[in-house]
């Protein structure tokens, strides 16, 4: 079918015209596939009508199907389903689906389905389907747990995946992918075609990327790409005094004064902090500088309550803001015309996160992005050049899917359970389609079923067991109470246990992780949607609040935000500490630093692109060994260990260690045994796998990844709103539950899966053994500073940081900074 | 396990097992806290997959303390029992007629909240404390208000501490905890969380390091 000749294109083609718009080639390809029935993705950055080449495309085949009469309302049921990452997106994209229905005529309806929708609008939905539904994937999960699910998915032609790069790498791409292989299935019973489009920023893995998506449907799919040239102006914030022994943590924010100027010679700006304890700060710090911005700036994360959001959100579209302090909270989703400029504040830890940052900025045709990048430590500027260099050479990450999550599995086989129940062999095939269980065993399968029926190891005539029964061959949840409890936990995969945050009166100020609360004590003050709060009391999972006029408050450092240095972006800062020297390179990050950069060669060295550096320190507190692979710091916490542990064979020794995502430092009370001799096979990879399992490590490691693994998995109960009493007997630790499975079940799934994620993720085992073999076949530096050098100082601070107040650390680090220089 | 540590209070022998239980010697009394039979089998009934061996080594655990340290007295510092009534209580009460003439006193803790005949049932004598010499037993210290002369003991807190070595490496361990007046005992059930205690300088910690007892300070 020619697509300019079909009665949808004409119609989408005349509204268009008729706002002055001319459709993109992209937009008029993906159209093309899409009446053609095809499947594929979509690759194209946000703010260039990525939404419309698929969302118009379902439009014209439609149109197609009705030329007569597509204006005449009729009961169509679910047309296309639209799956999003981000709550906050649904209700934009819904607003300019809407917008063309009224234009153009047709009387579809869009349905937004998420955790902040209501009871009554649900019901509206179920009887009265309409014929879009914006969802997330958890909420997709809550629907295949309803009775009579194939009802509603009978007549969907199209499921969009937006924003699909930022699911993939994660346990919400597996819950798209399970969920896909059954919509496909479903179709595939009734013998109704069905469309699958995701839509993705630029990654380094694209063809995988649609692979996942695609592998139910068992087709290849096509990727379209949207040519659009955009011009990026990268721009770093330079300190007047470089300090040549630099700490994370405090400089960011003496540089505020200089984002002042910036922003008030933009339209807009958007100001990203990684974590969101620093965006509390930064907001205090840019009113108390600069107060004439009082009421034109704004603060947006995660966090804050979601009414006061979406007030950002809107004035930002209609111009009302000067700049927002946000977090990852504004990466994605529909653009704001307004911003033309954006502040990185530290490191953004990859390529691709910059460049999408970046990309915030400018993105109507032609106009450029302009990105600041502030340093919080005088050594990241060397990453700002890093990235410069990146993103002239094009080098963007991959997101590598996740493989086996028997946690997400055993979650989604009792939410099937829930609903119309499941047969063994028929849901197994479905599974074997995703990109995810591909290459499941018949053990794990077999184990998997046996855990949710029989629950493990038990002592039969005293055992009671329940979860899913098998009914006439069907699994089936027939209990209520654990139905219930199951569909509270779908959507616990993404946090923490959250608390809400009100005041007295009730009114809600936001969410807050339950393990910052639970370390302060009433009359504490603390910092939370930029204001300062004084804690009363913690009651059930209400955190109860009253204003403070206290000058002293404590920020939440909350854990989400600590990406790791991208393998990539490693690379290219050792390319760039290659250059460090030449003063001629020309850039102007390098030639700040050149001071910091001659100490550190005078003092000890700096190392080439294909070498190794390790300094041996000692100091009052013991022997201290600092490597710099650059591999970021999970790459480095293994790295740590595994070193750590063949040191210990050569000599009882026992060490503590410290990293950050340059490099990492083992501490002793002796001397640590690594010389030219040995360095080399210590960094082997000979029996790294046996090694790494070996290194006390990995138990500690894998205790962390089961705190997750046991809520998903429906082992952790969380408890619910008005259930906390009855539950209380119901409720263990993860990391008890971590010790009892590893003294009584070791060989328990869930368990099993804590050890792979940490080599696979955790410890990235392919990063970790490309970063060995690249040191091993390099060259391996070792020098004795008779004192700490710049490199290792930023290391050598964050290992105090754990035990004193932010105060405190400051008064040491500056004594330190007196001593050394 | 190895042999038993001896603490002396008040010029009374106590034996501290790495088994988690304390014999009385002049009294021939085996003292446990916090047992949680049934916990296992509470989780399980509610979809949530415990390894019920748990249970099963705790039972035998308890029956091998029994037979080592024979004592004629069972006295239970409260949360014998973890919830509500299960199957796995019928397990405990086949076991328990082997042992009937084994008297077994349960200070009633706030997990113990069965019906009073099933108490009576298994031949437990239900208490709210129980006072022998000048030693007082109940569940949670922080209820004691009596006399200034009593030495307590008592259960309820699951304490635990930290190891440090050095180079800030740690690691976490139940144990006996014993102040000037009082002593609390760790959790008998291996399905038990820690609760970190901050010892005073005058207070004795023993540890249960693997199967020793390790004296802290």
């Amino acid at each position: 079918m020619k697509l300019t000749d079909t009665p949808g294109y004409k119609v989408i083609k005349t509204w268009l015209s008729s706002k002055g718009y001319n459709p993109f080639a992209f937009q008029e390809e993906t159209w093309s596939h899409i009446i053609d029935g095809k499947s594929g993705l979509v690759n194209a950055p946000t703010g260039c009508g990525k939404t419309f080449s698929v969302f118009l495309g379902a439009l014209i085949r439609y149109i197609n199907q009705y030329p007569d009469d597509f204006q005449s309302a009729k009961k169509n049921g679910l047309q296309l389903l639209w799956v999003t990452p981000l709550r906050a997106l649904a209700k934009d994209i819904g607003r300019s689906m809407e917008e063309v229905f009224q234009e153009t005529g047709i009387p579809w309806k869009v349905g937004i389905r998420n955790g902040d929708t209501d009871t009554a609008e649900r019901q509206r939905q179920k009887r009265n389907t309409p014929e879009v539904l914006i969802i997330t994937p958890e909420s997709l999960h809550l629907l295949l747990a309803q009775k009579g699910y194939p009802e509603l998915f009978k007549p969907l032609q199209i499921i969009a995946i937006d924003e699909w790069h930022e699911l993939l790498g994660g346990k919400r791409g597996v819950l798209v992918e399970l969920a896909i292989s059954r919509l496909a299935a479903l179709s595939a019973l009734q013998q109704q075609p069905l469309s699958i489009w995701g839509i993705s920023a630029t990654i380094g893995n694209l063809e995988e990327a649609r692979d996942v998506l695609l592998s139910p449907l068992k087709k290849t799919g096509i990727i379209i790409r949207a040519k659009v040239d955009k011009q990026i102006e990268i721009k770093s914030i330079i300190p007047d005094e470089i300090e040549k022994y630099p700490w994370a943590g405090h400089l960011g924010i003496k540089l505020a004064e200089k984002i002042i100027p910036i922003i008030e010679e933009s339209n807009t700006t958007l100001i990203f902090i990684n974590t969101r304890g620093m965006t509390e700060t930064w907001y205090q710090t840019i009113l108390s500088i600069a107060p004439q911005l009082a009421g034109a700036i704004a603060l947006h994360h995660g966090s804050i309550e979601q009414e006061l959001r979406e007030w950002v959100e809107d004035a930002l579209h209609t111009q009302k803001l000067k700049a927002v302090v946000c977090t990852a909270s504004l990466d994605l989703g529909v653009d704001f015309r307004p911003v033309d400029t954006v502040i990185q504040v530290g490191s953004p830890k990859g390529v691709a996160r910059f460049l999408q940052r970046a990309g915030r900025s400018g993105h109507r045709p032609g106009e450029m992005s302009r990105i600041y990048f502030l340093p919080t430590h005088s050594l990241e500027l060397v990453e700002a050049a890093a990235l410069k260099a990146a993103t002239k050479s094009g080098t963007v990450e991959s997101r590598e899917p996740v493989l086996l999550a028997y946690d997400v599995l055993l979650q989604y086989l009792c939410t099937l359970a829930i609903s119309e129940g499941f047969r063994a062999d028929e849901v197994l095939q479905e599974i074997k389609s995703t990109y995810c269980f591909a290459d499941i065993q018949d053990q794990e399968w077999q184990d998997t079923l046996l855990h949710i029926t029989q629950g493990g190891f038990a002592l039969q005539q005293y055992d009671e067991y329940r979860k899913v029964e098998i009914i006439n061959g069907v699994y089936r949840i027939t209990s209520r109470r654990i139905a219930m409890r199951h569909r509270m936990h779908i959507g616990t995969i993404v946090s923490d246990a959250m608390l809400k945050v009100k005041l007295m009166n009730g009114k809600f100020i936001g969410v807050i992780e339950e393990w910052f609360i639970s370390r302060l004590e009433p009359g504490n003050v603390f910092t939370l949607a930029g204001r300062n709060l004084e804690l009363i009391g913690i009651k059930e999972m209400t955190v109860t609040v009253k204003p403070s006029t206290s000058k002293k408050s404590i920020v939440p450092s909350w854990m989400g935000g600590r990406m790791p240095l991208s393998a990539n972006l490693g690379l290219m800062l050792r390319k760039t500490f290659d250059r460090a020297l030449h003063t001629n390179s020309g850039e102007p990050e390098l030639l700040a630093l050149a001071p910091l950069f001659q100490l550190q060669e005078s003092l000890s060295h700096i190392p080439k692109e294909n070498e190794l550096l390790i300094e041996h320190i000692e100091t009052k507190d013991g022997f201290h060994l600092f490597v710099y692979p650059f591999e970021g710091r999970l790459v480095h916490e293994a790295m740590a260990a595994l070193l750590a542990w063949r040191m210990s064979r050569l000599i009882p020794i026992t060490f503590s260690f410290v990293m950050n995502d340059y490099g990492f430092e083992l501490l002793s009370d002796q001397p640590i045994p690594l010389d030219d001799s040995n360095a080399k096979e210590l960094f082997s990879t000979d029996n790294l796998l046996n090694d790494i399992t070996q290194s006390v490590n990995s138990i500690e490691m894998a205790k962390r990844k089961f705190r997750d693994i046991a809520v998903i998995g429906g082992l952790v109960f969380q408890g619910y709103p008005g259930e906390q009493k009855k539950a209380r007997h119901l409720q263990s630790s993860a990391s008890l539950l971590f010790k009892v499975f590893s003294d009584y079940e070791p060989n328990n799934l869930l368990l099993r899966q804590a050890y792979q994620e940490v080599f696979d993720q955790q410890m990235e085992e392919i990063r970790l053994r490309n970063a060995l073999d690249r040191i091993v076949n390099g060259e391996i530096t070792i020098q004795f500073p008779k004192q700490l050098t710049p490199f290792c100082f930023p290391i050598k601070v964050d290992s105090m940081r754990e035990n004193m107040s932010s105060e405190q650390l400051e008064d040491r680090v500056r004594r330190m900074q007196q001593q050394l220089l | 396990m190895t042999a038993p540590t001896l603490h002396m209070i008040r010029n009374h022998h106590f034996w501290l097992s790495p088994e988690r239980v304390l014999f009385w010697e002049e009294e021939k009394t085996l003292i446990v806290a916090d047992l949680h039979f049934g916990k296992t089998g509470h989780f399980r009934k509610s979809g949530i997959a415990i390894p019920q061996s748990v249970y099963q080594q705790d039972l035998q655990r308890l029956f091998h303390q029994i037979s080592f340290f024979k004592p004629e007295n069972v006295i239970i510092v409260g949360d014998f029992f973890h919830s509500l009534q299960n199957k796995e209580m019928d397990f405990f009460l086949k076991w328990r007629n082997d042992l009937r003439t084994l008297p077994f006193m349960l200070i009633q803790g706030n997990h113990d909240i069965l019906k009073k005949d099933w108490y009576s049932n298994a031949s437990i004598d239900l208490v709210d404390q129980h006072l022998s010499n000048s030693f007082l037993f109940i569940h949670d210290e922080a209820d004691f208000n009596g006399p200034d002369e009593l030495f307590v003991f008592a259960g309820h807190l699951h304490p635990g501490c930290i190891v440090r070595g050095t180079g800030k490496q740690s690691l976490r361990f139940p144990c006996f905890y014993f102040t000037e007046k009082k002593c609390i005992l760790p959790a008998f059930s291996h399905f038990s969380g820690l609760a970190l205690i901050e010892p005073k300088k005058t207070d004795h910690v023993f540890a249960i390091v693997n199967q020793s007892i390790m004296k802290l300070k």
